[in-house]
Order: structure tokens, then C-alpha cells, then sequence
């Protein structure tokens, strides 16, 4: 079976200074793949040029079937791809329904959009009583909710999470990451960047190490939660 | 003659033009961050394309029939030269330092008052504009002249009809998103390039709405009109918070409030009679501007910076 997403010796530059030096990984659906590594190795660089918000200088990049390379970022979330980015950037001046809103843009359907709605009310309950609330006003965490909710507003076929737990606190972070559990035992197919190893590779099917630039590492995330390097380096043991 | 009512009542108006002017600078600015120095030139077109219009339709037509042919045809020809101006002199240029796209507004500003002063028939000075077929009106004391009717009726319809668009439409709600987080936006399917020609244009209907009533305001349109409006518009947008569409009009109704009180009382101060007059308006506008953006660097209805991250 062909993955939903292959990504071939893809190459990433900010002018000069190649920031994803030809990585290769690729996300088979129902999956969820998570990203690791350090600050500055590449991440989110890699996760901005998936959405189209980065073009590369090289390599290959299909999803379901199809080329994304030279696609304009806003013609990929239409082909099923949603984009949590990293600092959760909610519209903050918007409400919280408005927000969501916003995450179904392309679809026609209204009443589909409504009960995904209600179904992002569901999962965040927090999100629907405050749904005439301006964005900017909530709490980081609610913010990073908001954020979630907002990308399944497409229906993707792949979720992509950048740092989803970044600046929350322990109980929070422990609550996104029970979400994105219960995201992936409903089926949802997750890209999932994070700086929490322990947690993001205890939830993953596959995961891959980053180090400037470079793909250092891959196995299950069983494997790399018990990989001696993986631990001393992310999981703070010696 | 020129009582206190009256001098209201001329800043109003005055305002109101200067408020649909700077509606553009700010559409604009809250987009792309960008100040369209060309956008007085935008204006200025936009009178010129409305009595080109009334030229081409046959004599003695009724100014009924007339006066929608002139929005129409100085809002093709204004906003026909905003989107161009986005599409080939400013979009390059998106990505460059601040300072670029800065200079080419103003040299678009001159070659378009080079253009029409070289192309227009007769427009090296200025040329007389047709009038509106009614007025002027007596309210007790206040006079209210037929190019300020049109004002006071084009100003608050067009800001209601861009209000609820922005607020209510499909691509209103992106126009926020783009202005809140551009490339989120896009992640969110919607195409900004798209949402920043949409911009323009709104700024270039509005400017033409303006330069059609400067034209019934004073009886004629000038290729130089639209330096002193633009820079005053640009005032106002300021005044007002740039990057808010509500500003923009506040800012405007403020600016020429203030000019008409200025122009028609400071000389009555001991010691500043000199200061009084037409020719002093610029001065006043400008002191405003500073005054307000000394006390309120945001504006009247502008968020801080630091709330718009
Ligand atoms: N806009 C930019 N211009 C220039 N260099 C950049 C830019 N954005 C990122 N970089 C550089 O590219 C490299 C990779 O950055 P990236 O943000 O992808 O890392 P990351 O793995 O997401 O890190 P973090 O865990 O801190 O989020 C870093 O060296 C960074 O400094
Ligand atoms: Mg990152």
C-alpha cells in the first residue's frame, strides 16, 4: 500500500542557510508520526513546507497520490492536509466560533460544518461556552484547543500538530495530548512535531529524530522510547 | 453668514470626503501594511474617469441618468488603476525592505498626475466638473450645497455597505483573517493574493466615489487634487487607527471638523490673526495628527501593536 504522505530527500533553505537538509519519511494513513529534535533542527520548517507556507529548493513531496510541490498553500488544505502551526496563531481579534468557521472555509456544506462545530464544542467544552468570546482574550491552552479544533474543521485526512503542548502547563499538556489519543482511536491520520519525546512517542506509530536539518533516527515509537541515545538526549536521562 | 452651525456643517462634509479617501489607505495598510502614497492619485482618476464619462454621454442628458454612468465610470477607471498598481508595481516588491514599495508609491503618484497632465485634454489647470441638479438647501442657518448632499448620503451608505460586507460576507471574514495572520490565512484555504486585489479595489471605489463628489464640491478636478486630499485622507487614517475601516471615516469626520473650526476661528485668537484661512488648513491637519499621535500613538480606534500579534 502507498502512504498517504512520502516525503523524498527534501531540501529547505532560508536563503542561503539550508535549514532541512534531504529528509525522507513518509506517514501511512490512520498513522500518527511523530517528529522530534531538538530547537532549530528543522520542524517546523519541515511541517510549513508540507502546507506550502515554504517552498523547497529540492525533493519530493506526495500526498495521496499527488505532487505538493509548487502547490500555493491555500489550495493544499483542500486536498485534505490541515496545518496546526507552531504558536497556535488563533485569530485573535475573531470569536471562537468565528475562528472555527474559518477552519472549514472551503466547504460548502452547512450543516456538515455545524456538527463538526458541535463536535469541536464535544471535544473542547470550554470552546463552546465561550464561542462568542474574542480568541486573542483565552488562555494559551484554550488558544492551542481552539487551534486544534480549527484544523479538523477541514476534515483532513492529515492532521498536522506543531508543538501542540509548547508553553502549557502539566495539566494541560497532558489533557492536548489525551486528545490527540483520542483523535488517533477515532482514526485520524497525525503528523505530530513535538519537543515532549516521552509523550509524543509514547502515542506514535513511527517516529523520526531530527538534528539540524537531518533525519538522525527512525523506528516505532516503542523502539525509540527505549533507544539509549533518544533517552539520554530527549528524555533527560544520563 | 459663516456661523458656528455652518462651519460644523463644512466640516462634516469636508470629513466625509476625507473619510471614503482614507478607507483605502487603511483597507491597505491593514492587509499588506503597505501606505499607498498613489492612493491621492487614485482619487484624483477617479474624478477625472467620472467626467470623462459625462463628457462622452450626449448633451443636456439629465444628471439623473448621468450621475450613476459617472460612479461607474470613474470607479472602473480608479479601481482598474489600484489593482493594476498592486499587481505590477507593489507585488514584485512584496518581501523587500519597507523602503521600496514606499518609493514606488510615490513615483506612481507622480506619473499618474504626469499622465493626466500630459494626456487629459485641457487639464493642465483644472476642468469644470458638471453640477448636481438641486440645491442648495437652507436648514435655519446652515447652507448645504448639492456636491455636500451627495456627501453626506455617499459617505455613511458606502460605510454601511463595507461594514456589513466585512463583517457578514464570506470574503469579509477572510479580509479579517488575512489582516490577523496572513499565512495562517492561507492555511486556512484562503488565497490572500486574492483578499490584497480586493483591498485595492475597495480603496480604489471609494477614492472614485470621493473624487466624483470633490468634483460636484468644487465645480471642478484638478490632476493635482490629489496631493493635498491624499495626505489629509492619509491623516485621517492615522487619526483614526490605521488598518480600522471605522477609524478611517472617525478620522476623516475629526480631521475636517478640526480644519473647518481652525480655518474659521484660530485667527480670532489674540496674537495668531495671521494664522487664519484656507491656506493655514494643511498646518492645522498636521498639528492634529501630531497631537493625537503623541497622546494615543494608535489612534482614536487603533489596537496597540502589541495586541495584534
Ligand atoms: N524565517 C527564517 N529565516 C531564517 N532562518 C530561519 C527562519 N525560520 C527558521 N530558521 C532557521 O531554520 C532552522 C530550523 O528552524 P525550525 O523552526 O524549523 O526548527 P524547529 O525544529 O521547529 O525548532 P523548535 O523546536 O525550536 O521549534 C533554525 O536554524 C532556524 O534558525
Ligand atoms: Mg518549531
Amino acid at each position: 500500500m502507498t502512504a498517504l504522505l512520502q516525503v523524498e530527500d527534501l531540501r529547505v533553505a532560508y536563503g542561503k542557510i539550508e535549514a532541512v537538509k534531504g529528509i525522507s519519511f513518509s506517514v501511512e494513513a490512520g498513522q500518527v508520526v511523530t517528529l522530534i529534535g531538538t530547537n532549530g533542527a528543522g520542524k517546523t520548517t519541515t511541517l510549513r513546507t508540507l502546507s506550502g507556507l515554504l517552498k523547497p529548493v529540492g525533493g519530493q513531496i506526495l500526498f495521496d497520490g499527488k505532487p505538493l510541490t509548487g502547490v500555493p498553500a491555500h489550495k493544499i488544505v483542500a486536498l485534505g492536509l490541515a496545518h496546526s502551526p507552531e504558536g497556535r496563531h488563533i485569530f485573535p481579534r475573531l470569536s471562537i466560533a468565528e475562528n472555527l468557521q474559518l477552519g472549514a472555509f472551503l466547504r460548502k456544506d452547512k450543516e456538515g460544518i455545524e456538527q463538526d462545530i458541535q463536535r469541536a464544542y464535544d471535544l473542547f467544552p470550554i470552546l463552546g461556552e465561550r464561542r462568542k468570546q474574542a480568541a486573542g482574550t483565552l488562555s494559551g491552552g484554550e488558544q492551542q484547543m481552539l487551534a486544534m479544533g480549527r484544523a479538523l474543521m477541514s476534515r483532513p485526512k492529515l492532521l498536522m500538530l506543531d508543538e501542540p503542548s509548547m508553553g502549557l502547563s502539566p495539566i494541560m499538556m497532558q489533557k492536548i495530548m489525551a486528545t490527540i489519543a483520542e483523535l488517533k482511536s477515532q482514526g485520524t491520520t497525525i503528523l505530530l512535531v513535538e519537543q515532549n519525546a516521552q509523550a509524543a512517542l509514547s502515542l506514535a506509530d513511527q517516529g523520526h529524530v531530527m538534528e539540524v536539518g537531518s533525519i538522525v533516527l527512525s523506528g516505532s515509537g516503542q523502539e525509540l522510547l527505549h533507544d539509549e541515545s533518544v533517552r539520554k538526549a530527549y528524555l533527560g536521562e544520563d | 453668514m459663516n456661523t458656528l452651525p455652518q462651519q460644523l456643517a463644512n466640516g462634516l462634509f469636508l470629513g466625509s470626503m476625507y473619510g471614503l479617501i482614507a478607507i483605502g489607505y487603511t483597507m491597505v495598510y491593514g492587509i499588506v501594511q503597505l501606505i499607498n502614497f498613489a492612493h491621492g492619485e487614485i482619487f484624483m482618476t477617479g474624478g477625472f474617469g467620472a467626467l470623462t464619462v459625462y463628457l462622452a454621454l450626449p448633451d443636456g442628458i439629465s444628471m439623473w441618468i448621468a450621475l450613476p454612468a459617472m460612479l461607474v465610470g470613474g470607479a472602473l477607471v480608479a479601481v482598474l488603476i489600484a489593482v493594476g498598481a498592486e499587481r505590477f508595481a507593489y507585488r514584485p516588491l512584496r518581501g523587500a525592505p519597507r523602503l521600496a514599495p514606499l518609493i514606488t508609491a510615490i513615483g506612481l503618484s507622480l506619473a499618474l498626475q504626469q499622465l493626466v497632465f500630459n494626456l487629459y485634454p485641457n487639464a493642465k489647470t483644472s476642468r469644470v466638473f458638471p453640477q448636481l441638479p438641486f440645491g442648495p438647501y437652507h436648514l435655519g442657518s446652515i447652507t448645504v450645497q448639492s456636491g455636500d448632499v451627495f456627501l453626506i448620503i455617499a459617505a455613511p451608505l458606502c460605510m454601511a455597505v463595507l461594514a456589513f460586507f466585512v463583517r457578514l460576507s464570506r470574503t469579509g471574514r477572510a479580509m479579517q483573517a488575512t489582516a490577523q495572520d496572513p499565512d495562517t490565512a492561507r492555511l486556512m484555504g484562503i488565497d490572500t493574493n486574492r483578499i490584497i486585489v480586493i483591498a485595492f479595489a475597495i480603496g480604489g471605489l471609494f477614492a472614485a466615489v470621493a473624487g466624483t463628489a470633490y468634483g460636484f464640491k468644487y465645480g471642478n478636478v484638478e490632476y493635482t487634487m490629489g496631493f493635498l486630499a491624499g495626505l489629509k485622507a492619509f491623516t485621517a487614517a492615522v487619526l483614526g487607527g490605521i488598518g480600522n475601516i471605522y477609524g478611517a471615516m472617525l478620522g476623516g469626520l475629526v480631521l475636517g471638523l478640526a480644519e473647518a473650526m481652525a480655518t474659521a476661528y484660530i485667527a480670532d485668537i489674540p496674537g495668531m490673526q495671521q494664522l487664519g484661512g484656507q491656506g493655514w488648513a494643511p498646518v492645522w491637519a498636521f498639528v492634529l495628527l501630531i497631537l493625537v499621535l503623541l497622546i494615543r500613538p494608535q489612534g482614536l480606534l487603533g489596537e496597540r501593536v502589541a495586541d495584534r500579534a
